[in-house]
């Protein structure tokens, strides 16, 4: 790990009763360093904050923001939940994934872009919904390309 | 002043600055409970006042408080922790009072806070409201430098500090007591109960969690009362609701409203009706673990017992609308997909019944559905129903199937004995 990454864990620590707490906001730390959450990486975390790197790897796996493989550059997350599948929300997230020639879960050739299927985004008044690199992009149309890629 | 929670969210700005909350008597609450009433009495003006969680479940405020066990030297105080992990599919309430008015969900945990004696709170917030996070960010630092939070908060007594903590993401962790072990560092799986977490929480302390909304109430009924707060309210339960529709509805949208508001007004009046073209066939009344209700529900008055009577449940309050050209039993589909993907696998009844019910309904929207696979779903509901699991997930999940298989029957037996569906979905 960077000086800068411990750093930023350090800060956490007084915010939890014990260093494992510190786990999560751990590889978050890290994974916005490094863009994903690497072998190497669990292992110096998981060693850094006195547990097991199986442990860790269990909480790593968990949760749905923690990437354990590399990601594009730009991770678009497609809502698939209720409101905006009612709303067409599915056809074009398709639409997506047959423009960038990738499946879900997958990046496309260019490294550029991966896409994620996430859960409700909570604006299910401006569905169908997409967030792209953390940033919400709601009312999405049949031109979800332009839309999310500015193509 | 009918719209409390809402009065400081105006069109014409981002959000309430801390100059703009102190405008509309922001933080005099706080002020009075600790200069005047002490932890007790504010147990009490909240209980008085009738407020009821507004994460779903309905529990007392006041009451939850008070089950706090009393320790005047405590080791470790209790923690005070605000459940901010909106992620209940149709559910969009809380992300619009956190990235608006920040400093009204401030206020109102110092409160919660003083009343339990804790002297740590987090706020546990769904890693993708980044907007909340920065505008909470900003907020706690401006609450920091007024003297609202941290040591000695308005020359009292009282120290209290306020962490906010990002999570990481997955539906479980807005179980109560997987929170605590997803703030612990941990796979956020859900942790038996008894005991509960006021006794036995965050690292084995007695820890209050509440929801965003329930804690934004706390504030008002500190600044005017406990009998103003319950004359809001239309029926038997006090105070307002965000209360909101998606699907398709002329205008979607979530509304502060007194509880007790009819749902046909909340559909009709504020959401403008159906859009043209549709016509409404059923909804459910408080996101995705709520039963559905049909057109002859409209008139059941939105509070936490009249629904429950109808036969669903008032949950988050916003309503998830089912038109007549969208296919109930592929709605059904995509909710069990949500609740299988998101079930944490602790307990078999959910890890495995989940997935069987998704490959069922699957089968019956494919053409491959038996007859006999309609009493398959019906004993999963109960299979997954209340008391067989050690969280609220599986039992929630069954609420849209069953109402599902009792009210729109025709649907799965058109798939199964027509091989198609009741109504070409669209």
């Amino acid at each position: 790990m960077s000086a800068t990454e411990i750093d930023e864990i350090n800060a956490e620590l007084p915010h939890y009763e014990d260093k494992s707490a510190v786990s999560i906001e751990a590889l978050k730390i890290v994974q916005k360093h490094r863009g994903w959450v690497s072998d190497d990486s669990l292992t110096a975390i998981a060693e850094y904050l006195k547990i097991s790197p199986a442990q860790l790897e269990g909480v790593a796996t968990f949760y749905n923001l923690i990437y354990r493989r590399p990601v594009g550059n730009t991770v678009i997350h497609v809502c698939d939940s209720v409101s905006c599948w009612m709303l067409g929300g599915d056809r074009l997230r398709d639409k997506l994934c047959r423009h960038l020639n990738v499946k879900l879960g997958e990046t496309s050739q260019d490294g550029e872009y991966t896409v994620l299927p996430i859960v409700c985004l909570g604006a299910c008044d401006r569905a169908p919904v997409a967030m792209v690199n953390g940033e919400l992009r709601p009312d999405l149309t049949d031109n979800i390309v332009q839309e999310l890629l500015g193509e | 002043m009918d719209r409390p929670l809402t009065q400081n969210i105006r069109a014409d700005r981002d959000f309430a600055t801390l100059a703009d909350y102190r405008k509309t008597g922001g933080y005099e609450g706080l002020r009075k409970a600790v200069t005047d009433l002490g932890p007790k009495a504010v147990q009490q003006w909240v209980k008085d006042a009738g407020l009821r969680g507004r994460g779903g479940a309905g529990f007392g405020t006041g009451l939850k408080w008070s089950l706090v066990p009393i320790d005047p030297a405590p080791d470790h105080p209790p923690y005070l922790v605000v459940n901010a992990d909106e992620m209940e599919p149709g559910t969009f309430k809380d992300r619009l009072l956190l990235e608006k008015d920040p400093h009204q969900l401030l206020e109102g945990i110092a409160i919660a806070a003083y009343a339990i004696q804790a002297q740590t709170a987090y706020i546990f917030l769904r890693g993708e409201y980044r907007l909340a996070a920065e505008r909470l960010t900003r907020a706690l630092q401006e609450a920091r430098a007024a003297h609202y939070v941290g040591a000695h908060l308005l020359d009292s007594d009282f120290s209290l500090d306020i962490h906010l903590h990002t999570s990481a993401g997955r539906y479980i962790c807005g179980e109560e007591s997987a929170l605590l072990n997803a703030l612990e560092g941990k796979r956020a799986t859900p942790r038996p109960k008894p005991p509960f977490a006021v006794v036995s929480g965050l690292w084995g302390r007695p820890t209050v969690v509440n929801n965003v909304e329930t804690i934004c109430n706390v504030p008002h009924i500190l600044r005017h009362g406990a009998d103003w707060y319950k004359g809001l309210g239309r029926g038997a339960d006090a105070g307002t609701k965000l209360f909101g529709a998606s699907g398709r509805v002329k205008r979607p949208g979530l509304w502060e409203l007194p509880m007790g508001t009819p749902i046909r007004e909340i559909l009709e009046e504020h959401a403008g009706g159906m859009k043209d073209g549709y016509q409404l066939r059923g909804f459910l009344p408080g996101g995705a673990s709520t039963d559905f209700l049909l057109p002859e529900h409209l008139d059941v008055p939105m509070e936490f017992d009249t629904v429950a009577k109808a036969g669903s449940r008032m949950g988050t309050g916003t309503i998830i609308v089912l038109d007549d050209k969208t296919c109930p039993v592929r709605m059904v589909l995509n909710l069990e997909r949500f609740f299988a993907q998101e079930s944490c696998g602790w307990c078999t009844p959910c890890r495995d019944g989940l997935p069987w019910t998704v490959t069922l309904l699957q089968d019956i929207v494919e053409g491959r559905g038996r007859p006999e696979d309609l009493d398959t779903l019906a004993g999963l509901t109960r299979m997954l129903g209340p008391g067989n699991t050690f969280c609220a997930l599986a039992p929630g999940a069954m609420e849209p199937l069953q109402s599902a298989l009792k009210y729109f029957r025709e649907d799965f037996e058109r798939y199964i004995f027509q091989n198609r569906p009741l109504k070409e979905a669209v």
